[in-house]
């Protein structure tokens, strides 16, 4: 039963990222983004990952995703059809990734891996503890780095969005 | 016999020549003069003390005239491949010296008038020195390749003066014109010297002359084409010397030389650089006598005989005077060629190279004479044409005594110097060649018919018509002709034989009655029939024109020479095999070139598109590197 | 771990995801789409450490905290990249890559 439903959930991921990429319209893609990150989010679910998929969702179809979508409505000619790139690029961006798939999954179905049958998953609990433990393996110092980087990049998002002062302020003013 | 004071001679015009070129904007015109004529003066005297030495005190012992020579090492290529530089003193190189620096100092004393105002005057004195320089380290030259430097150094010398007057275009085309054909002469001239050098094994002069040394006993070894290579070698350097002494058919150049100023015209291309091919076949004589048995001789006697007359029939039509004067010098040195061709050389056997170098030693007297009082003349009148001039006696006393002087010595009228001279090669022509002894015969009348047509153009007649009245010369230019008239006079008395021979044993001439009395003879048809056609203006001389119809335009025209060698110059040379190589260079070479710079251009316009600037082409090249290196690895680790 | 598909699929399903991720970034020509498909690799490698520490090493919580990690440095980056979009369209009023080659040739 399991089995079915990662295979739907996968082929959802699979079909929205491709149309995603491949769709000309700004905002159906930045929507299946979405769908395609939502899915992701219940495949989490699906192996008792909940924190995650909450964090996933939360995170990144909640915060991401609406960014750019922000993003997308402060540009013009948002209704206008994106301009692709050449025949020639894309068709060989296609072999090129094509390409690599092939040599990575042959490598990965070439490997065995070993299964357990019994699988113990980490709770919320043990994400909390763990994620403020200063012991052994402990998380606090990437914790604490997180949130100096997030500081810092909404700073840096914040100035950089900004821009230079307007001059004719002070021209007024004389 | 101490040789180091002959350094002397040709050191001093080099320091007058330095000193004039380096100062020569501090220094005034006339102390300029002053200091060129001083030089040469000196200069002079030393080549009469050394002639003394050499010919009454040293020189002789055991009755043959030594050789004295002083060599240095100046490079060295290999051990048998060496330039020497240095003097060598025997019985013709003194007579040159004595030559050279004597016409040049009166053709120095000359310039100081007849260059008087002119901008370059310094200038002239100057190239002169210089010239005078060249021509001296040629006459002492102890091996084949200094005189070949000197060589040139004397063809350059000329091709400045020709050029003097440097914003005529005529007196530009004729330096280059001098220049060009001397130095293809000299191509032969290298060669030959080339040929001669490595089949002797030697360059020296000493060497190559000996009778029994390697060269001259060696001579039929080598042989290419049916005569001997040191023959070639000989045709060669002889060659060298037609082209500088304006032989046919390389005398395209000494008739457009006289662009030149008058005392150029004087020193160089009569009395000394012309005579340069003559020395250097004189110089060389024993091995144009031994090898091949005297074939070369042949050769350089019928190519001397063959100028002379050509040079003579054309000289009886032109109207500018010193074109007269120069076809009369190359008419008298094919004399001197000829009189070489047809000598022998033991004893008396050698009385054509005797009169050869006694004909040298006048004709620069008379000739250097001729040229002056010309240049006198055309100082007076302003212009170079017969038909300006006539009457001229009246007004020039002293140039016309002179003229007159030079014109009965060129003629070969006795007690003058040539007639001295001419009656030798004559005498030696007809011991040899008869054939050759006719056409001497028949060029002195035509001398005899020319010069006098010259001196009555100018002298007598009817008076020209002359903006201003011509007047005398002033001294400085009426004291070398005076001077140069007394040698005319006397120097034909000189025993010659007795200090310059063949053999350098000297040897008693002797005075043949009938060749003399031939000689003087045609000498004085030829001023008869001078006198009646040209003595008075009347309408003889068109209407022998007229007569002679279709050669006399030939001969006016200098047989169409000039013609023929630009026809052959553009058509064949410029044409024919400069074209054909530029299109190779412009089309061929450049165009390779070009392209491969080209090439790279367009190759790199192409390249440069690698980096647009967007970030998404790196990293589609940074995709594509890493997909084919996975790739590459995966393979390589299969197992 | 789910039962009936083992690792390899999923890694499968995941380096797809990634070479899509890939295409996408090299073939579109805006910003904001190269942005998506930035999200869509990065997504993919977040899958990889989840499942290779469902998989794997089924007791040690490092995947799913490596995960938590990622997705908030992913999130920071959204909001520089939206910034400098912005900043950059309010420069040259345009979001097209070809429009920003001064750096070129």
């Amino acid at each position: 039963m399991e089995a079915v439903l990662f295979y739907i959930i996968s082929a959802i991921i699979l079909g929205t990222g491709m149309a995603a990429v491949a769709s000309r319209h700004m905002m159906r893609s930045v929507i299946f983004l979405l769908f395609a990150l939502l899915a992701l989010a219940g495949l989490y679910f699906l192996v008792d990952f909940n924190f995650l998929g909450a964090v996933q969702l939360t995170v990144y179809a909640g915060g991401i995703v609406v960014l750019i979508i922000f993003s997308v409505l402060l540009i013009h000619h948002i209704e206008s059809k994106l301009s692709e790139a050449s025949k020639s690029r894309k068709w060989m961006s296609a072999l090129l990734s094509l390409g690599g798939a092939i040599a990575f999954i042959y490598v990965i179905i070439q490997n065995v891996f070993p299964a357990y049958a019994e699988s113990t998953t980490t709770t919320t609990k043990t994400v909390g503890e763990k994620l403020l433990d200063y012991g052994e393996g402990g998380f606090i110092l990437p914790f604490e780095v997180i949130s100096i980087l997030l500081l810092a990049s909404m700073i840096g998002a914040i100035v950089i969005a900004k821009g230079e002062p307007k001059q004719t302020i002070k021209a007024n003013e004389e | 016999m101490n040789l180091n004071y002959i350094y002397l001679i040709p050191a001093i015009p080099l320091l007058v020549f330095f000193v004039l070129g380096i100062f020569f904007q501090k220094i005034k015109p006339a102390i300029s003069g002053w200091i060129g004529v001083a030089g040469m003066a000196v200069s002079a005297l030393i080549s009469y003390i050394a002639a003394y030495h050499y010919f009454f005190v040293y020189g002789k012992k055991d009755g043959i005239y030594q050789t004295f020579i002083s060599n240095n090492r100046w490079i060295n290529f290999t051990d048998t491949l060496h330039i020497n530089m240095g003097v060598y003193v025997d019985t013709i190189s003194i007579m040159m010296l004595v030559v050279v620096t004597t016409i040049s100092l009166m053709v120095l004393i000359y310039s100081r008038g007849y260059m008087k105002g002119d901008t370059g005057y310094t200038k002239f004195f100057a190239f002169l020195s210089l010239f005078s320089f060249s021509m001296l380290g040629l006459v002492l030259a102890t091996n084949l390749f200094q005189i070949y430097i000197f060589w040139e150094l004397v063809g350059v010398s000329s091709f400045l003066l020709i050029g003097y007057y440097y914003t005529k275009p005529s007196a530009i085309a004729a330096a280059k014109k001098a220049f060009i054909v001397t130095r293809f002469a000299d191509f032969g001239f290298l060669i030959g010297i080339l040929i001669t050098g490595y089949y002797s094994g030697t360059f020296n002069f000493t060497e190559l002359n000996d009778p029994q040394g390697f060269a001259i006993s060696n001579w039929a070894a080598s042989s290419f084409l049916g005569l001997s290579t040191l023959a070639w070698g000989l045709i060669l350097i002889f060659i060298g010397g037609a082209g500088k002494s304006a032989m046919f058919p390389l005398h395209i150049w000494l008739p457009d030389a006289m662009e030149g100023p008058t005392p150029v015209s004087a020193l160089i291309h009569a009395a000394t650089m012309v005579v340069a091919g003559v020395f250097l076949v004189a110089r060389l004589f024993p091995m144009f006598f031994f090898i091949e048995h005297g074939f070369v001789l042949n050769i350089v006697a019928y190519v001397g005989a063959f100028s002379a007359l050509f040079a003579a029939i054309i000289a009886i039509t032109q109207t500018d005077i010193k074109r007269v004067l120069a076809f009369s010098t190359m008419s008298q040195i094919g004399y001197m060629m000829l009189a070489l061709g047809v000598s022998g050389y033991y004893g008396e056997n050698g009385l054509g190279y005797m009169a050869s170098m006694f004909h040298l030693f006048t004709h620069a007297m008379f000739k250097g004479l001729l040229f002056l009082g010309a240049g006198s003349v055309i100082h007076a009148v302003h212009s170079n044409y017969l038909k300006d001039m006539g009457g001229l006696r009246k007004h020039m006393p002293i140039t016309h005594i002179t003229f007159l002087a030079a014109t009965l010595a060129i003629a070969g009228v006795p007690p003058f110097a040539g007639f001295w001279s001419k009656d030798e090669i004559l005498v030696a022509a007809y011991e040899h060649n008869p054939f050759i002894y006719v056409i001497g015969v028949l060029v002195a009348g035509l001398t005899a018919v020319y010069m006098f047509r010259l001196y009555f153009g100018i002298f007598w007649g009817k008076e020209g018509t002359y903006a201003q009245a011509p007047k005398e010369s002033p001294l400085s230019m009426t004291i070398p002709l005076m001077i140069l008239a007394l040698f005319s006079l006397t120097a034909g008395f000189i025993p010659f034989s007795q200090y310059i021979s063949a053999d350098k044993a000297g040897f008693i001439a002797h005075f043949h009655w009938d060749k003399a009395l031939i000689a003087v003879g045609v000498a004085l048809v030829g001023i008869f029939m001078a006198w009646v056609i040209y003595k008075k203006e009347n309408g003889k001389s068109d209407k022998l024109a007229n007569a002679f119809g279709v050669f006399y335009k030939w001969a006016y025209h200098k047989f169409y020479m000039d013609e023929l060698y630009l026809f052959i110059t553009r058509s064949i040379i410029f044409k024919g095999i400069a074209a054909p190589i530029a299109f190779v260079d412009k089309k061929v070479v450049d165009a390779t070139m070009e392209g491969i710079g080209n090439k790279t251009v367009w190759l790199s316009k192409k390249i440069k598109h690698l980096q647009s600037g967007r970030i998404q082409d790196y990293a589609y090249a940074f995709v594509v590197g890493v997909v084919i290196l996975s790739m590459i690895f995966i393979y390589l680790n299969k197992s | 771990m789910i039962p009936g598909i083992g690792l390899n699929e999923v890694l499968i399903v995941s380096t797809l995801l990634f070479f899509i991720g890939v295409y996408g970034f090299i073939t579109r020509t805006n910003l904001i789409s190269m942005l998506i498909s930035v999200e869509l690799c990065l997504n993919a490698a977040v899958l990889n450490f989840v499942f290779i520490n469902k998989y794997l090493y089924p007791d040690k919580p490092e995947g799913v905290m490596y995960a938590l990690f990622i997705i908030a440095v992913a999130a920071a980056e959204t909001a520089l990249v939206v910034a400098i979009i912005v900043n950059l369209y309010k420069k040259i009023n345009s979001v097209e890559v070809h429009d920003m080659d001064t750096l070129k040739y």
